[in-house]
């Protein structure tokens, strides 16, 4: 799988430390073209942190960031502006602004008219902003939100709210989307439909790194996962070696030391709690067919 | 359907009258509130206005008969009576319960007014009396009226249901397009002339007893569902309520025929421009400004300086107006970019503190630029007076001028060019707010993080938005330093007990309402007419205030005129924003279920 792979995204010894906590230790990280990589661990692991890091709202402590070759300035704006687009974890929509406003926020960095442009309504501001209106309404149209477009953000349910903070960072026309628990709050049948969003956005041509606690929706979705814990990377790869490493059980499980008594048990209980999500699955598989 | 009648429980009154009763106290009360206008409520001229001559109302009584004319249109309209419907479109309480209390609050701030000036209740004819009685009755009738919820909440619950807006008015028939401009255009006439008579009011009494009717039968009309009704309408017809709010203000100076109250309409005009300047930094972008006054400052001071004023550093320089407009924004646009690259990198409370020490530093900075603690460039607390009225093509503003019939003085002449002014701002305040920058401003007030995290280059952005705010505030400056003939340090301060200043501008946008065009204009002309004309409040009138933006805060956090963002983030209304079409079709789709 080495041949071919042109990497998008390229975390090289990324740090953060926040006084004495170290919240993500020396992590490498690539994004290929193409894929879905998944990034898990438990919580306070660091990766909302690594999140933040990647797209400069935090300044990593050590290590540089670079995208499709290049290296990445530390500020929000132009990592965007660069090509990456995230949602948040806890939803970060413009609660006061219209769905439609949403999106068009989104295409900031894809359009020019600068104040002047504005006040004087030429001809190509009209034209400009008619093609925004028209991205944006693509954009609804692909996450289902159109005939919701002059609603308030805020006011929409859970779930959409999440879509719509989706559709406003496709609106950047991003080569790498980051999503941080896009399914988090939704209903099984809303995960299955983030699911098939997820692959419908990487038929698009965009990469996507998704941050998610719902295993099921990782190992479904993603063809690489990397899993964090304390602020480093435990194991890397596909989600058969995620799931049968040891480690990966036990990070989620406390980590026991060697020799527990406890540990036979708890590895069973899980492998129990593994086979039983496995059979859910299938069942829910047979019922969407 | 007939179950439907059954079930619906028996509501009564909080005054335990029978229906029929309650009707008859408010039509009849309200006729007789304004036939006792009629009387002589006083025997002496001594109080404002002459109250003493049975047969013709004077002051103060014309408004108690105006309370008393509305009382009786809105009972009829409760009576059915054709034609009035549209005053009453939901049926409800409200608008009787609130109309009668303007007729109570006019005649009986009056009466006590009268015995409080005169020196006690014996100089009160009995014409004063039965109007105190007469206004006293549409108010019990209207009380008396069968209302939901009576009986089972608390009396203030209660008390609060009779004068609350109903959640659901039922949507109006749609008008022809021309219909809709004819009633825009009543519209518009009909406030220029509830305007013109606020700003003609001759004494204090007088302005109050205004303020009581108008607050009062707004608020009836808002509860009625009238005025969601008219701003639908004004959503409609943008650009032609836009034509005719402009034809009225231009209008204004031909009604009137003292220049005095054309010099209060250009400041009102000076004021209210240099808020919607403000309303661009605060209103759209978010970013508290509390030392806004200096760039109005530094506009009047770069017009006077080039003003051709002898008394100026720069006296052998006289700018044509064109030129010192643009020279006056530049200089402010310049100094709000001086202003706004250290501290915008500030958010929330610590740009608020730096703004207010900044607008601090351009009053003592001019206060002291006087030859002797500092360059002599400004004449300190001096000024720069005797600066000469401008000059069009030899149209001397400085003069009165007959223009078809009606004559325009000095500060008319002025008045209508602030009048282009405004027109200009706000053609740049509605054209910026729709736009890429505009919406990058509103991004940024909502959400500063997820703002940039679009893309949005936060910095930038917000510079635009202070710069922008400051030169329209220097171009309304430059006029300002006309207008006054001389300008010295002292009104741009943070605060102070006559506008503008920095605290009475900010109050002026959140008063009005935020991040709306209308807003800040009748939050300028509000805040400049109570000192004005209260001249006896004096130094209290700073006490007043705080009271009643401390009351309209708690009841009204979204400002007079709210703008739809505000009014749901203040209320949570949930549904109401529930865009028109969807509200149009959900309706009759629920009734038709009900009654199925
Ligand atoms: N700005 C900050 N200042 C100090 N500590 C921080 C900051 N941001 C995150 N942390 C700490 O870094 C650690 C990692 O947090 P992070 O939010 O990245 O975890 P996470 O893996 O996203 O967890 P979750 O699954 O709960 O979202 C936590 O201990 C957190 O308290
Ligand atoms: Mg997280």
């Amino acid at each position: 799988m080495t041949i071919m792979t042109t990497p998008v995204l390229e975390a090289r010894d990324v740090t953060m430390r926040f006084g004495g906590l170290t919240a993500v230790r020396s992590v490498d990280f690539t994004v290929n073209a193409g894929e879905i990589v998944g990034l898990i661990g438990p919580n306070g692991a660091g990766k909302t942190t690594f999140f933040n890091c990647l797209t400069g709202l935090y300044i990593p402590t050590e290590g540089t960031v670079s995208y499709k070759g290049t290296v990445l300035p530390p500020k929000p704006h132009l990592v965007t502006q660069a090509g990456i687009a995230r949602t948040f974890q806890n939803i970060r929509l413009f609660a006061n602004m219209t769905v439609l406003e949403n999106v068009l926020v989104g295409r900031h960095t894809r359009t020019k008219e600068g104040l002047w442009s504005a006040l004087l309504r030429g001809p190509g501001f009209k034209k400009a902003e008619k093609a925004s209106e028209e991205r944006a309404m693509e954009l609804l149209e692909f996450i289902g939100l159109a005939a919701k477009r002059d609603h308030l953000a805020r006011n929409l349910p859970y779930g959409e709210q999440r879509k719509l903070e989706i559709a406003r960072a496709l609106a950047s026309d991003p080569g790498l989307l980051l999503l941080d628990e896009p399914t988090a709050g939704m209903n099984p049948q809303e995960t299955r439909a983030t699911e098939e969003l997820v692959f419908a956005i990487r038929d698009m041509g965009v990469a996507v790194l998704v941050i998610e606690h719902d295993m099921r929706f990782i190992f479904n979705l993603c063809d690489r996962v990397a899993v964090l814990v304390q602020g480093e990377k435990l194991v890397e790869g596909t989600s058969e070696v995620v799931q049968a490493d040891e480690r990966v059980i036990a990070a989620y499980l406390g980590e026991p030391f060697e020799g527990d008594p406890g540990a036979a048990e708890a590895a069973e209980v899980a492998a129990a709690e593994a086979g039983a999500e496995a059979q859910s699955t299938t069942s829910t598989k047979g019922e969407a067919q | 359907m007939t179950d439907i009648t059954k079930t619906t429980p028996a509501t009564r009154g909080l005054i335990p009258l029978p229906e029929a009763a309650a009707r008859g106290l408010l039509l009849g009360g309200g006729i007789a509130t304004a036939a006792s206008a009629f009387l002589a409520w006083t025997w002496t001229s001594e109080f404002p206005g002459d109250l003493t001559i049975n047969g013709y109302p004077g002051g103060l009584q014309w408004l108690t008969f105006t309370a008393g004319l509305l009382t009786t249109l809105f009972a009829l309209a409760l009576y059915g009576v054709r034609g009035l419907g549209w005053l009453l479109p939901a049926r409800n309480n409200a608008p009787l319960a609130l109309a009668a209390l303007g007729g109570l609050g006019t005649t009986w701030f009056t009466v006590i007014a009268i015995a409080n000036n005169l020196g006690g209740v014996v100089n009160l004819e009995p014409g004063g009396w039965i109007a105190a009685i007469a206004s006293l009755l549409p108010v019990l009738g209207a009380f008396a009226l069968p209302q939901e919820g009576v009986g089972k909440d608390s009396t203030k619950e209660s008390l609060k249901a009779y004068i609350t807006k109903p959640d659901a008015i039922p949507a109006p028939q749609p008008l022809t397009p021309w219909l809709e401009r004819a009633v825009i255009t009543l519209a518009t006439i009909l406030g220029l002339a509830v305007f013109t008579y606020g700003i003609d009011t001759e004494y204090g009494e007088l302005f109050i007893g205004y303020l009581f009717v108008v607050v009062f039968f707004t608020w009836a009309l808002h509860t009625a569902g009238i005025m969601d009704r008219f701003s639908r309408l004004v959503a409609h017809n943008r650009s032609f309520t836009l034509a005719m709010g402009f034809l009225a203000a231009i209008a204004f100076p031909f009604t009137q025929t003292d220049d005095h109250y054309a010099n209060i309409g250009v400041n009102i005009l000076i004021f209210g421009t240099v808020a919607l300047g403000l309303n661009i930094v605060v209103g759209l972008a978010g970013l508290l400004d509390l030392g806004y006054v200096a760039f109005l400052g530094v506009g009047a001071y770069t017009a006077a300086l080039v003003s051709g004023s002898e008394f100026s550093t720069f006296s052998g320089v006289q700018f044509p107006f064109w030129a010192s407009a643009l020279t006056g924004a530049a200089a402010s646009l310049i100094f709000g970019v001086l202003i706004g690259a250290p501290t915008l990198r500030l958010r929330g409370d610590y740009l608020a503190i730096v703004t207010l020490g900044f607008g601090e530093i351009f009053r003592i900075a001019v206060n002291n630029m006087d030859g002797d603690s500092g360059p002599d460039i400004t004449n300190g607390p001096n000024g720069i007076p005797a600066i000469p009225d401008l000059n069009f093509f030899g149209f001397n503003m400085g003069q009165a001028h007959d223009i078809g019939g009606f004559t325009l003085g000095r500060f008319a002449n002025y008045y209508l060019l602030m009048v282009l002014i405004m027109a200009i701002v706000v053609l740049v305040y509605t054209r910026a707010a729709d736009s890429r920058i505009g919406r990058s401003w509103i991004a940024i007030r909502e959400d500063e993080t997820a703002a940039t995290a679009m893309g949005i280059n936060g910095f930038r952005v917000k510079l635009i938005a202070f710069a922008l705010g400051a030169s329209l505030a220097g171009l309304a400056g430059t006029v300002s330093a006309h207008v006054t003939y001389s300008v010295v340090p002292t009104p741009y301060q943070f605060a102070g007990s006559t506008p503008p200043n920095s605290a009475f501008l900010l109050a002026a946008v959140v008063l009005g309402g935020m991040g709306t065009v209308a807003g800040p204009i009748l939050g300028a002309a509000l805040l400049y007419l109570l000192p004005e004309k209260l001249v006896f409040l004096q130094d209290k009138s700073l006490l007043a205030f705080g009271i009643a933006l401390i009351l309209l805060m708690r009841f009204r956090p979204e400002g007079i005129i709210a703008n739809r963002r505000n009014q749901l983030e203040f209320h949570e209304t949930g549904q109401l924003d529930v865009p028109e079409q969807t509200t149009l079709t959900d309706e009759p789709a629920t009734v038709t279920k009900a009654g199925a």
